[in-house]
C-alpha cells in the first residue's frame, strides 16, 4: 500500500493520543508540558499533510509555522509559571496544587 | 514497496516509539531526551510531505529552543543530586482504556472511513519563497500579532519567573 494522507493522519492521531495520554496521567507539571507538544506536533503534521493532498497551496504550512510559534511562547510562559510553583510548594505535583494564590 | 515508503515508516516508527517513552518512563529525563527523537521524527516526517523550511524551523526551534527550555525546567524543578527524579503517574487504567477508545475512534474515523478528496501529491519543490510570500501578503496581520506575542510573552515569562528574587530581597 503506497504511503498516502491517511498514513499521516495514522501517525498523527497515535501521536495526538500519545500526547493526551501524557497530559492525563503525569503529575510532573514538566511532563504535562512535554504531552501538550506532542499535541502540537501532531496537530502540525496534520497540517503539513493537508497542505500537501489537499487544495489549499502552501497556507498549511504557513499555519504550521504560526503554531510553531505559539508552541515557543506557551512554553517558555509555562515554565516560568512552573518555576514559580516550585519555588511556593518545593514541587511540581499539579494534582496536589490547589491554591491559587498564597 | 519503495524508498519514499521505507523512509516514512522509519521516521513514523521512530516518532511514536520515542513518543511512547516519553509518556510512559518514569525517570524525567530519560521522557525529555525521547522528546527530542520524537521531535527529530516529526522533521523527518515533515521534510517527506515536502515542507522543507517547517522542517528546519522544527529543528530550529523545537529541538534547539523548546526542548532546552524543557530540561531547564527539569533542572530547576528537581533535585537531581539529592532526591530521585522518578514522577508519578495518576489515573493509569481509566486513562489507558479512555485514550484507546479515543485513538481507536479517531483513526477508524478520520483515516479510513472518511473519503478525502486528494490531490495527486506535485513534485516537492522549495517552500521558502511561497511561505515569505504568504507571510507578508495574506498573513502580514497574523506575522505582525506574533511579533507582538513573542515579545509580550518574553517580558511576561522573565517578570513571572523573577518576582520571587525581588520578594527574597526586600
Amino acid at each position: 500500500m503506497e504511503v498516502g494522507l491517511s498514513h499521516f493522519l495514522v501517525v498523527s492521531t497515535a501521536l495526538f493520543s500519545l500526547g493526551i495520554y501524557g497530559v492525563v496521567t503525569r503529575k510532573n507539571a514538566v511532563m504535562v508540558l512535554m504531552g501538550i507538544e506532542l499535541i502540537l506536533n501532531a496537530a502540525n503534521i496534520n497540517f503539513i499533510a493537508f497542505s500537501r493532498y489537499g487544495n489549499f497551496g502552501l497556507n498549511g504550512q504557513a499555519i504550521a509555522l504560526f503554531v510553531i510559534v505559539l508552541a515557543a511562547a506557551e512554553a517558555a510562559i509555562a515554565l516560568a509559571i512552573v518555576l514559580n510553583i516550585y519555588k511556593t510548594y518545593n514541587h511540581v505535583n499539579v494534582d496536589e496544587i490547589e491554591d491559587l494564590k498564597e | 514497496m519503495e524508498l519514499y515508503d521505507i523512509i516514512f515508516y522509519l521516521f513514523a516508527a521512530i516518532t511514536l516509539l520515542s513518543a511512547f517513552i516519553v509518556v510512559t518512563s518514569k525517570n524525567i529525563v530519560h521522557s525529555a531526551f525521547n522528546l527530542l527523537f520524537t521531535f527529530f521524527g516529526v522533521t523527518g516526517i515533515y521534510v517527506l510531505l515536502g515542507a522543507d523550511f517547517i522542517a528546519v524551523v522544527q529543528l530550529l526551534v523545537y529541538i534547539g529552543g523548546i526542548l532546552i527550555l524543557l530540561l531547564f525546567g527539569v533542572m530547576l524543578t528537581n533535585r537531581i543530586t539529592s532526591v530521585d527524579i522518578r514522577t508519578g503517574t495518576v489515573h493509569i487504567i481509566p486513562a489507558v482504556i479512555g485514550i484507546g477508545i479515543l485513538w481507536g475512534a479517531l483513526t477508524a474515523i478520520i483515516a479510513f472511513k472518511t473519503n478525502w478528496i486528494v490531490k495527486p501529491a506535485d513534485s516537492m519543490e522549495p517552500t521558502t519563497v511561497g511561505l515569505g510570500n504568504l507571510l507578508l501578503t495574506d498573513y502580514v496581520l497574523v506575522f505582525e500579532l506574533l511579533g507582538i506575542l513573542l515579545l509580550i510573552a518574553l517580558i511576561g515569562a522573565a517578570s513571572i519567573a523573577r518576582r520571587e528574587f525581588e520578594e527574597l530581597k526586600d
